[in-house]
Parts: structure tokens; sequence; C-alpha cells
């Protein structure tokens, strides 16, 4: 399956919030296919610049342009936030609730619900009450709920962030099944190593504006600016 | 202290009597509160999640308009409803003064808006916690106001309970629109403030425990129907 939703393209996008510039300006149209890292210190601009892309933040100048129809666009999309919200239901219903939204015949739900719920190992807990679930769990819960309407593009927002190895490695090879599937995916995150295991391109963010970008290879092996370079020492970057 | 004695005594003479005009004005209680808390939780409940959820030019008006309510006088809502209802108000056509009819009008004005309060509170948290999942998946308006009550039920359930424990103490509003008339609209609170005039006053306790008990049980059901509390699930 290749992506027929194209990402939105941003046209001197900025983004205010209370009177500060948090995005922008920012020109980026990302291609139809690969797995985007966005990489950069905190606070600049990774989780916005996402939010944008999904159509869930508000501009403040520039343009925002959907290749299709943005509802539809967004019916094809799926976002895992960096903090999961788990609904206060148990691990079955938080999985159905996606496709009971968009009336899925009720069979069809529960081979999808016991589906997803073997590959993210939660099948012996279909009953449990999510929001009790671990923070490996839930995250894998959230993963597995934003995959269950089979979105074309899938937006990241550190999906591994305060998770154990064994948590980020489950959570890894299911992103990395689902590019193989054709999906489209867009990450924010702030580790490295993960960043080298999965991107196929690089977006490097500082201060609310794409500082850099291109291909893994080359922006792990050849950083043009001083700032890239120094972020992937480890060293502090502002 | 001898009062109380006494006033225990009699509850207990009857109810274990089985006294007919007791069961009867118990009875007429419960179903005079419990149909006004059907009828506010039907408009309350949508009502304080929509305004968790919408934004619109007059939201915090009408939140403090709603909270102001909460503590409407139930002497001055009877007297209206009074008013209305009466052979010379707009309503006076449809008969219903000093009916049960009227007695829940005047409770569905007095708790809903209690209802809706709590309800926009507890919705409001909710909202927050729910709010970027529930726009990332598209959802509609309508369904963000059912997703919102489905997975809030329990503190709806609360609000719920402070509904019907004003409705079922409450006498002002009924004394004046029921008319606490033998075998037509007297309840437990208005049967209370008569024995009290009356200067009955161990009956009048023994009516207010079997008010008090009412209301437990009718809490406890609830809570245990509803599973609340319970490991595992909550």
């Amino acid at each position: 399956m290749v992506s027929q939703v194209k990402i939105p393209t941003l046209t001197d996008a900025v983004v205010r919030k209370r009177g500060k510039t948090i995005i922008g300006p920012v020109d980026l149209a990302l291609p139809r296919d690969g797995f985007t890292i966005l990489l950069g210190p905190n606070g600049s601009g990774k989780t916005t610049l996402l939010r944008l892309l999904h159509g869930v933040e508000r501009l403040s100048a520039g343009q925002l342009t959907w290749a299709t129809s943005e509802a539809l666009a967004r019916a094809r999309q799926a976002y895992v936030f960096q903090s999961p919200t788990i609904l206060r239901r148990t691990v079955a219903q938080n999985l159905a609730y996606p496709l009971q939204l968009v009336k899925t015949p009720k069979a069809e739900i529960a081979a999808q619900v016991a589906d997803w719920a073997a590959r993210i190992g939660l099948d012996g807990a279909l009953e449990r009450y999510a929001p009790r679930l671990s923070g490996g769990e839930k995250q894998k819960l959230a993963l597995a709920r934003a995959l269950i309407r089979k979105p074309e593009v899938l937006f990241l927002d550190e999906p591994s962030a305060n998770l154990d190895g064994r948590a980020t490695r489950e959570i890894e090879a299911l992103l990395i099944a689902t590019h193989q599937q054709g999906t489209r995916i867009v990450m924010a995150t702030h580790d490295l190593g993960q960043a080298r295991r999965l991107a196929s391109d690089v977006l490097f963010m500082l201060r609310g504006r794409i500082h850099e970008r291109g291909q893994a290879p080359e922006i792990f092996n050849a950083p043009e600016t001083p700032q890239l370079r120094a972020f992937l020492d480890g060293d502090i970057v502002e | 202290m001898e009062d109380i004695w006494a006033g225990l005594s009699a509850a207990f003479q009857l109810i274990g009597t089985g006294d007919p005009d007791l069961i009867e004005i118990t009875l007429r209680s419960i179903q005079v509160s419990f149909s006004a808390l059907v009828i506010a939780c039907l408009i309350a409940l949508p009502l304080g999640t929509w305004l968790a959820v919408r934004r619109f030019r007059f939201r915090r008006a009408t939140i403090a308009v709603l909270n102001a309510m909460m503590g409407l006088p139930p002497v001055v809502v009877g007297l209206i409803v009074y008013l209305l209802l009466s052979r010379s108000g707009p309503f006076g056509v449809l008969g219903l003064l000093f009916t049960p009819t009227a007695m829940i009008i005047a409770q569905v004005i007095i708790i809903t808006p209690l209802i809706a309060s709590i309800t926009h509170q507890a919705m409001r948290e909710l909202w927050a916690e729910y709010h970027d999942l529930l726009i990332s998946l598209n959802t509609s308006k309508g369904q963000r106001i059912a997703t919102l009550i489905r997975d809030g039920r329990r503190n709806l359930l609360t609000a719920a309970l402070a509904g019907f424990g004003r409705a079922i103490g409450e006498v002002g509003a009924i004394m004046i629109v029921g008319g606490n008339i033998d075998h037509a609209t007297r309840v437990l609170t208005t049967a209370i403030a008569l024995e009290t005039g009356k200067g009955d006053f161990a009956l009048a306790l023994g009516l207010g425990f079997v008010l008090i008990s009412l209301a437990l049980l009718v809490n406890l059901a609830i809570h245990t129907l509803s599973r609340t509390e319970r490991d595992g699930r909550w």
C-alpha cells in the first residue's frame, strides 16, 4: 500500500502563542512515502509541527494546503501523543473505539481487536481496565488504537519517551512493520539511536524552524551545520 | 433527647405495622423525586457536557448563570411555578396546579442547574484529558459528548445523586405547587412540615428517619447497581 493521501504542504507557516513564535516561518512539502524523523532539542517546535501537519494546530500566518479535502485526509491519518490518552475503558473497548466511530460491523471490530491485542501482547488483558496498564503497555495500546483503522499517514510524538529498552524495541518493531506495509510515518524523537534505526529522512528543528533536512545517511554521516553536528555529538544546542 | 427516642420508636412502629399512609406518601415521594430526577438528567447531563466541549461567545456568562441558579430559592421557584400554573396563569388551562406533575415541574427547575453544574465541572476535566485524542480521531460533536458521558458516568452518577438528594428533601416549592393534599400530593417532607406544625414531633421525627433511610437506600442501591468502587473495573 502506498499512501494516497498527501501530508499537507506548509508555506510560510507561522504559529504564535501568547505573543511568542513557536514555529516559523516554515516551508515544507514532505514526499508521499518514507519514515521522516523530526529531530531537535526540547522546545524547538517538533510537537507543534506534527500537530500542524495533522491539522489540529491553527496557523497564525502562512498557508497549509491539503492535497485532498481536509476531512478525508484527517480521516486517513492517525496521531500518537507523547503522553498517551487512554480512554477510561477496558483494553478491548479502547481498541474498538476508533472502529465504532466509523460504524464498523461488530464482527469486524471483534476480529480486529483480537488481532491487534495479540500483536501488542495484550491478548490476555482484553478485559483489564486500560488506565491501570503500565507505561509501556499504554503506549503500545495507544499505537495499536491509532493503527487499527489502517491510517495512510501516522504521526508520532516521542512514542518511546520514558519507556524501558524492551518496550521501546517492541514499539519500534511495530513501527517498522507498519511502515513496511506502506504507512507513511512522521515521528518526533530526541532519541538519536532511535532516529538512526528508523529514519529514511530527517528534519532537524531549531528555534521553531527547519534548520537542516536530508536523507538519513547524509544527515547522520555528514551534517552541514555546526548546530546539527553539535546535536548529533550530544552537545547542548539551544 | 426524649423526642428523638420517641421519633425513632414512631419510625419503627410506622414501618413495622406497614402503615398505609406512610407507604402511600413514601411511594409518592419516590415517584415525584425520581420523575424529576430522570427529566432533569435528560436535560442537565447533555447540557453540562455540551458546555464543557463547546466554545461560544457567552459561554462564561452562561456557566456563571448556571452556577448561580444552583442556589435558586425553592420557595421562589414554587411561587413562579404556582403563578404559571394557576388558573389565571399562561398554563392554567392544563389544570396541573396541586398535582404531582406540578411538583415534578418545580423539582426539575430546582435540580437541573445543580446537576448541569456538577456535570460541567466533571466533564471539563475529562474533556481536557480527552481533547487531543477526540480531535485527532475526527469525532463529531455528538460523538465527543457521547464519549464523555459514557466515560464520565461515575461523576455523572454523583451529579445525579446530588440532584436526587436535593429533590427528595425539598419542601418549599412542592408545598406551594402541590398544596400538601392528603392522598393526592402529600409527600414525606410536606408531611413532616405538617406534623411539626401540629406539634406532633414524634411522628414528624419518625417520618424524618424514614426520609433519611430512603435517601441512604437509594444511594446504596444506585452504587450497587452501577458497580462503582469495584476493584478492577473503576
